[in-house]
């Protein structure tokens, strides 16, 4: 059994297995915007590979973090603004 | 494609080239542009958008101010893309010397009719967190302005109403404007505002391309509030010959962070140049220490039109009948440009400009 660990999305918990991205953690609890383009559009993540950079979100207060490169850590907060 | 020919034909689609097409157009002319590439493409998109009213000289201050106020009417008109920010310029004073250049800069600011705030150290910092502590401290010109030139560009030429043509022009004489493909574009006048390139077209005017680089960042708002220039800026950007880097940062609409500068003399390929560029970036990094955790997204260079004495090149050139210059604006030709097409269509018309035009006229380089 993978352990289970607990990220924390805009103030919401999610609970996921260790080894999953953010990416995937947050699709997976049904959030589809990411981040906000320039002129105010919903975006999130299109290549799954790091390459788009469409995925960005702020992690641990880092902004423009490529959520589908980064690996879920237990406490790590999120946010898509 | 029939008809007469225009009153005024002007060569080059920049930010120049797009005023005097719009002021001519206001004016009554009939105006055709012709681009080789797209409009604002050339120095116009590579440059900074800095709206800065300078006063290093009385003639430098009379267009950079007179285009400052033209601007601030335009801003108003224009679509949102403009993306006009009024951030102010900050220069920043290391040591005791340059806050010395700032008091007299700012005696020369209100001298001129121009708001202008000397901060201290502590009234820096809190006009500017991101800048590192041990600033003497700086200047605040409150009036001065950030924007987005191509856009701005595009706006005007297509407001003007002026026919747009694309084609490359290889050379401009009385007879007309010829095109790469043998066509002859005839004006009453003809105005090369071709910028950087303009020399090329005509010779013997006196205008060499000067390099610099800029640097986008990601989004992250707040990291910066004000242009922010270092006062050594005047020294290395007007030092004759040698490769320069100076602090030059600006807050753009978007929360994105554009980074300068740097002027090069003799450099003609568009690639950049390393070296320049680590310098530039670690100038910025001396005042502004957490620039290198923001994530830079694109970096380009440019072509500025550098003339001998600085000062832009404007009105009839000696020699012709009809040919005309509107080039020659250095760093400064986001800013002047607005300006240069109104004195370019006060001329044309008859109209006593509001500043002296005398200064930029082309006459002045013994040219005959
Ligand atoms: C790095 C950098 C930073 C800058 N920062 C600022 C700033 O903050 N504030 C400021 O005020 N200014 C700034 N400038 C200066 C400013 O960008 C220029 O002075 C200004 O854009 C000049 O406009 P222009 O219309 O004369 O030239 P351009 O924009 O270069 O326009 C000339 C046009 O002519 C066309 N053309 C050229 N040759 C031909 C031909 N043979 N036939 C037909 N068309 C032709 C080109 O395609 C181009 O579109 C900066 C410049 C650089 C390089
Ligand atoms: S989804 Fe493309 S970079 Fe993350």
């Amino acid at each position: 059994m993978p352990e289970r660990i607990r990220i924390i999305v805009d103030g919401r918990e999610l609970h996921v297995d260790r080894g999953v991205t953010v990416a995937a953690a947050m699709m997976n609890a049904g959030i589809r915007a990411f981040r906000q383009s320039v002129s105010g559009e919903a975006r999130g993540p299109l290549c799954g590979m790091g390459v788009c950079m469409e995925c960005r979100v702020t992690i641990n207060r880092e902004p423009h973090c490529r959520s589908c490169q980064t690996l879920c850590e237990d406490g790590m907060e999120v946010q898509t603004r | 494609m029939n008809g007469a020919a225009p009153d005024v034909l002007i060569v080059g689609g920049g930010i120049v080239g797009a005023a005097c097409a719009w002021e001519c157009s206001l004016g009554g002319l009939k105006v055709m542009v012709v681009e080789a590439d797209v409009p604002g493409s050339g120095a116009t998109a590579a440059g900074m958008g800095h709206i800065v009213a300078m006063e290093d000289s009385t003639p430098e201050f009379h267009l950079t101010r007179y285009s400052q106020i033209i601007w601030n009417e335009l801003v108003h008109e224009m679509p949102a893309g403009v993306e006009y920010l009024p951030c102010g310029t900050l220069w920043v004073a290391v040591d005791e010397e340059e806050m010395a250049g700032a008091r007299r800069k700012q005696a020369s600011y209100l001298g001129r009719g121009v708001p202008a705030e000397l901060l201290d150290a502590r009234q820096l910092a809190e006009a500017e967190p991101s800048l590192r502590s041990g600033l003497v401290g700086g200047l605040l010109v409150p009036e001065d302005s950030a924007l987005y030139p191509p856009v701005a560009a595009q706006w005007l030429l297509t407001q003007s109403g002026a026919e747009v043509r694309r084609g490359r022009v290889v050379s401009i004489s009385d007879s007309g404007a010829q095109l790469e493909d043998g066509t002859l574009l005839t004006a009453g006048i003809i105005v090369n505002a071709a910028g950087a390139m303009s020399s090329k077209l005509m010779p013997g005017v006196p205008v060499t391309p000067r390099k610099g680089h800029l640097v986008i960042t990601e989004r992250y708002p707040g990291f910066l509030r004000h242009q922010v220039v270092e006062l050594g800026y005047l020294k290395s950007a007007h030092a004759a010959g040698g490769d320069s880097v100076a602090l030059n940062v600006q807050p753009r609409a978007t929360g994105q962070v554009l980074i300068g500068s740097s002027r090069q003399h003799g450099a003609t390929h568009k690639e950049i140049d390393r070296p320049i560029l680590s310098a530039m970036l670690r100038r910025a990094e001396e005042y502004l220490p957490g620039i290198m955790d923001l994530v830079a997204v694109r970096c380009w260079t440019g072509f500025r039109a550098t003339t001998p004495d600085k000062l832009p090149l404007i009105g009839p050139w000696p020699g012709t009948q009809r040919v005309w210059l509107a080039t020659g604006h250095e760093g400064l030709g986001i800013t002047t440009g607005p300006a240069t097409g109104r004195l370019v269509a006060d001329l044309i018309l008859g109209r006593t400009p509001a500043i002296p035009a005398q200064p930029y006229l082309p006459a002045r380089c013994g040219h005959a």
